[in-house]
């Protein structure tokens, strides 16, 4: 008989999140993950400014807060503090990684720092009310493009794993959402797949989920799950962009 | 109680700075007080080097010199923006080779070296900075092998060790100058 | 004497780095400070420590935010623009009560200014340099020997009580080449029971964080820390006195300024002026006991600064304004010569300046 129960990675306590929010799926993903492999007491999470900016009150490793955009940076730090005994996670939104930090993030990835990159795009400002995102996409409404974003006037969506993949650094490159129980599952394959390339010292992971934001988005969960099929994925296409191991192997 | 103050100025790659160094480290071999103030940034690049040196009985206050007691000038615009800094009865040593004119002072005493042709009559081009170097250790009656030696020791990296008879050559070839 | 070497002031604060257990350097070029970026990248493949040249000043904070976070003694320099990109982290180690050493060989500015020597970010280094309350240990070395002793006494300090400490240098400091000795007590480093260093699964989950969103809670966190920095305050602060006991003119001088005034003040000696030097070496906490003192017997104070006049207002508080405080300085990447301060303290001496 399986029995639901909480992983022990994540900390029984209520999420902040709105309701119908992904967020709380994607921590889980990760706790199982880092449950199933065995980590907890040697993984260290960071995470960022957004509105998953308190996960450090969710996971049960140790947690930073970092400055906004910052965390590939101090994830750096933290796994070369002790690279033979630190798993290294950063959990950051659409904003702090690919607009304010695109510098530390593009960096990381041109390193190959071997560390593990949870990336939420959800299009979207979630936890300053619903602005316009460096991923938000064209025609857009938010609240700071209230007409639709304009690409003449503010240019385009920025496609994070199309761009890293150009990269020789990055080890594993995949875009995922969990929009439905088929799509968590290769989600959680994938997570743990970049959790498995820093165990075995292949380097940097970077998995983009693909999230809805039903409140900011102005849609019940229902109708903003169905916006990722609809809107979300023509656009940010679902997939692996990078893997060089398996390149490797191929050849 | 003594403290000397020397300014070596010249084009970048003339070895002003080496030439300095090498007089801080016979100070501190000698258990002087020494520092060592190089001119840094882009004018190091093709244009103008200085470096101050100070050698000292007592501790050295500000390491910046402004009026020397030696002035190394090892090309022409060094003598002209430095001559009139130098001390009334203090010494330059002036590249002859480099510097056409004469010093117009008549309060201080002048070394003329022709420092880079003998470095390049002696097969080491590059050595014109320690032919004058010698100069300066006769001048001061401070030139004796042991010491000598012993500092460059310091300045001439373990790699280059055979560069330490060539450099103790070049100083002699300046001191034995008249 | 015989133990001594000659080290450019920059090489001499990368060595006594290492020699006081620091392993991680993050940092990205900026002239006159690369000498210790250089230092690190050529000894630290060697001792199994870690150099990295970050993607910006911002970035390279940020590593030592992690290093820091997971309990390692940690360090970065720059100079001043860089300085000013290290200003988000600086608050932030401050706000998660991290240790860490940052060193500022300044030149001039404001922008891009200039690479020659300058004392302009006196406001920056003392007041925070970044947002919120907060301080730093500001250490302000006058030769190469204390560009390395300050260096070990600024991790000690930042470990004890988990601050950042910084060397507030300037061009000539970093440039220059001075006889040091390398020889230190070296403190083993204290406990960090607070450090991400993973829970292995025997304790409760450490967090290293500065938000706090409930005011009552980050009102008692800011106290909590200011009755830390008034500690540092009561143990830490340090100074040199130059003939201040029975001096009629005080100059107030750190780094390359105080060296530039002894020579002054020397010369004023000889021409029967009672002139004397407090050099304050930590600029926060500022020293404040000794101008306390000596404003009972002088006449007047001169801050010989490379600014436009910053510590000269921490002079001013210290001496309750009870005499007259003038400026002497130079700025731009200039520097006061000797006369120039002579010059000041006999016109000052004559009662000829305000």
């Amino acid at each position: 008989m399986v029995v639901f129960d909480k992983p022990h990675a994540l900390i029984d306590v209520p999420l902040h999140y709105c309701p119908g929010c992904t967020h709380g799926i994607i921590h889980r993903l990760v706790a199982e993950v880092i449950d199933e492999l065995g980590i907890e007491g040697k993984t260290i999470g960071i995470a960022p400014v957004g509105c998953s900016v308190m996960a450090y009150n969710y996971f049960n490793c140790d947690m930073i807060e970092a400055a906004h955009g910052r965390a590939p940076a101090v994830a750096t730090g933290v796994k070369r503090a002790d690279p033979e005994n630190h798993i290294v996670f950063t959990y950051q939104g659409d904003g702090d990684l690919a607009s304010i930090g695109m510098a530390e993030t593009v960096h990381a990835a041109a390193r190959n720092e071997n560390i593990t990159v949870i990336f939420i795009n959800n299009a979207i400002y979630g936890m300053t009310g619903g602005q316009m995102a460096p991923t938000s996409l064209p025609g857009q409404v938010t609240q700071t493009s209230p007409y639709g974003r304009d690409t003449k006037h503010c240019g385009f969506p920025i496609k994070v794993c199309e761009m890293l993949s150009e990269l020789e650094g990055p080890e594993y490159l995949e875009r995922v959402t969990v929009n439905s129980v088929k799509n968590i599952r290769t989600a959680k394959k994938a997570i743990k797949k970049a959790f498995q390339n820093q165990i075995d010292g292949k380097g940097f992971s970077l998995i983009e989920v693909i999230s809805s934001c039903p409140t900011n988005w102005g849609m019940t969960p229902q109708a903003a799950l169905k916006w990722i099929d609809d809107k979300m994925i023509p656009y940010y296409p679902l997939g692996v962009y990078k893997d060089r191991s398996a390149e490797k192997e191929a050849e | 109680m003594s403290t000397k103050q020397f300014l070596f100025s010249g084009f970048g790659g003339q070895g002003i700075l080496f030439a300095g160094k090498f007089l801080a480290y016979k100070g501190l071999i000698e258990n002087k007080q020494v520092s060592w103030l190089p001119s840094y940034g882009p004018e190091m690049r093709g244009g103008t080097a200085s470096c101050s040196v100070i050698v000292s009985d007592e501790p050295v206050g500000s390491p910046i010199v402004s009026n020397p007691d030696m002035l190394i000038a090892m090309n022409l615009p060094s003598l002209d923006r430095y001559e009139d800094a130098v001390v009334p009865g203090g010494v330059i040593f002036a590249d002859s080779t480099l510097i056409e004119r004469k010093v117009k002072r008549s309060d201080v005493t002048v070394y003329y070296i022709p420092a880079t042709r003998l470095a390049s009559e002696n097969g080491t081009p590059t050595l014109a900075n320690m032919i004058i170097v010698g100069k300066i250790l006769k001048v001061l009656g401070e030139f004796n092998d042991e010491d000598v030696k012993a500092a460059l020791g310091k300045v001439v990296s373990a790699k280059h060790a055979d560069m330490l008879d060539v450099n103790l050559n070049a100083m002699k070839l300046g001191a034995d100058y008249e | 004497m015989a133990d001594k070497v000659l080290m450019k002031g920059n090489e001499a604060i990368a060595e006594a780095a290492i020699i006081a257990g620091c392993r991680h350097y993050f940092g990205y070029p900026i002239t006159p400070q690369t000498e210790v970026a250089a230092y690190m990248a050529k000894k630290m493949p060697k001792i199994g420590g870690c150099f990295l040249q970050a993607e910006s000043e911002i970035a390279a904070i940020n590593m030592v935010y992690g290093v820091s976070s997971a309990g390692k003694r940690v360090m970065t320099s720059s100079s001043s623009p860089g300085i000013s990109l290290k200003g988000e982290g600086l608050s932030y180690l401050a706000g998660s009560d991290l240790p860490a050493l940052v060193v500022n060989v300044q030149r001039g500015g404001p922008g891009l200014g200039g690479i020659q020597p300058s004392q302009s970010d006196y406001f920056q280094a003392t007041r925070g340099g970044g947002h919120g309350d907060y301080h730093m240990i500001v250490l302000a070395p006058a030769s190469v020997q204390e560009m390395a002793e300050l260096t070990v006494k600024g991790f000690d300090l930042a470990d004890k009580y988990r601050m950042t400490s910084m060397i507030l240098a300037d061009g000539t400091m970093g440039q220059m080449m001075e006889p040091v000795s390398l020889d230190f007590d070296i403190k083993p480093e204290p406990e960090k029971p607070w450090a991400t260093t993973g829970t292995k699964l025997e304790r409760e989950h450490n967090i290293v964080n500065s938000l706090s969103l409930v005011p009552e809670e980050l009102e008692t966190l800011n106290m909590k820390r200011y009755e830390r920095y008034k500690e540092v305050e009561k143990n830490e602060t340090m100074y040199e006195e130059y003939m201040v006991d029975d001096a009629d003119i005080i100059i107030a001088a750190f780094g390359i300024a105080a060296r530039v005034s002894k020579n002054a003040v020397n010369e004023a000696r000889k021409q029967g002026i009672k002139a004397g030097l407090i050099r304050p070496i930590t600029l926060w906490p500022f020293p404040k006991a000794p101008f306390e003192k000596a404003v009972e017997h002088a006449k007047a104070f001169i801050s010989v600064e490379l600014s436009m006049g910053q510590m000269i207002e921490d002079v001013k508080l210290a001496t309750s304004c009870k005499v007259p405080v003038t400026l002497c300085n130079r700025v731009g990447g200039m520097i006061p010569d000797p006369e120039q301060v002579l010059k000041s303290i006999i016109e000052v001496n004559n009662g000829g300046v305000e």
